[in-house]
C-alpha cells in the first residue's frame, strides 16, 4: 500500500513538507481543524483555547500519560481562511526548540477527496532536526518490524 | 525529484521490504534473491531497480555477476530518523480521517 504521509525534509535546511491526501471532501477536512471537539478527537488534546480568525490565538493541552507530564502548546493564529489556508505559529512550553512557524493549505482534489500540505519553518536546520528525532527518541514504534530487523543486523 | 518520498515508496512495499531483509544478511544476485519469491522475475527485478533507484541497495559486479548488497547509510537514514516522525503523522491523519468518514453534520 502506498504510503499516504510524506514527509519532504531536505538535508541541512530549517523547514520541513508535509503532505496527505484524504479521502475526505475538502470541507470535512477543514471541519477537523476548525472545531475544537474534533481536535481534541485526532490530535488527543485538550483544546483550552482557539479562536479561528486573523490574529486569533490558541492554546492546546496535551498528556503524556507514561512520562505523566503535561504540555502546554500554544500560538496565534495568522491568517484562518477557511477551506483554503490556516497560518499560524506553534510553541510548545518548556522545551528548547522555540516557535514555529506554519503554513497549513487545504487544497480540494475531487469532491470526495483532498489534500493538506503542512509547511513548517524552524528557527534553525538543528531544531527542525531535534524536532524530526522526536517521535525516534520517545520510541513510538517503528512503521515498518521488518526494517527494524535489517537495522539489528547492520549494527 | 523527490526522493525521500521515493525513499518511503520503496520501503512501505512489503515485497520490497522481503528483499531488503534478504539482502541484508548477504550480498546477493538478482537470480538468488528472485528464488525467493513466487513472483515472475521481471517483476522482481523492478523491485530491484526501484531500491537502487532510492539507494536503498547498491551493485557491485563480481566477474560475470552482479551483485546487490544493502546500502547501510541509506537504510539508517531513512529508517532512524524521519519514519518515526512520518508515522507519528501517518497515525493522526489516518484518526481524522476516520474520524470525519463517520461525521454527521448536527443540524
Amino acid at each position: 500500500m502506498e504510503q499516504k504521509t510524506k514527509i519532504n525534509a531536505e538535508e541541512g535546511k530549517q523547514d520541513l513538507v508535509i503532505t496527505r491526501e484524504f479521502d475526505l471532501p475538502l470541507e470535512l477536512l477543514f471541519k477537523a481543524y476548525e472545531e475544537p471537539e474534533i481536535i481534541e478527537q485526532w490530535m488527543g488534546t485538550k483544546v483550552l483555547q482557539l479562536e479561528n480568525k486573523n490574529h486569533g490565538s490558541w492554546r492546546f493541552e496535551t498528556s503524556n500519560e507514561k512520562a505523566n507530564m503535561v504540555f502546554q502548546l500554544n500560538g496565534v493564529i495568522h491568517e484562518f481562511s477557511p477551506n483554503q489556508r490556516i497560518i499560524r505559529t506553534f510553541e510548545m512550553d518548556n522545551v528548547p526548540f522555540g516557535v514555529q512557524l506554519e503554513f497549513l493549505e487545504f487544497e480540494k482534489l475531487t469532491d470526495d477527496t483532498s489534500k493538506l500540505t503542512m509547511h513548517i519553518i524552524y528557527r534553525s536546520a538543528e531544531i527542525r532536526d531535534q524536532v524530526l528525532k522526536l517521535p525516534f527518541t520517545y520510541g513510538i514504534n517503528m512503521a515498518h518490524n521488518q526494517l527494524e530487523k535489517v537495522l539489528s543486523k547492520l549494527k | 525529484m523527490n526522493l525521500r518520498r521515493d525513499v518511503f515508496q520503496a520501503i512501505a512495499d512489503p515485497t520490497r521490504r522481503t528483499i531488503l531483509l534478504l539482502v541484508a544478511s548477504q550480498a546477493m544476485t538478482a537470480g538468488a534473491i528472485a528464488s525467493n519469491f513466487d513472483t515472475a522475475r521481471p517483476t522482481v527485478s523492478k523491485h530491484l531497480q526501484i531500491l537502487t533507484e532510492c539507494e536503498l541497495l547498491e551493485q557491485k559486479q563480481n566477474g560475470r555477476e552482479i551483485y546487490y548488497y544493502i546500502n547501510a547509510k541509506k537504510m539508517k537514514e531513512v529508517a532512524d530518523f524521519i519514519e518515526p516522525f512520518r508515522k507519528m503523522w501517518d497515525d493522526r491523519f489516518n484518526k481524522l480521517e476516520n474520524i470525519m468518514k463517520a461525521y454527521k453534520p448536527k443540524k
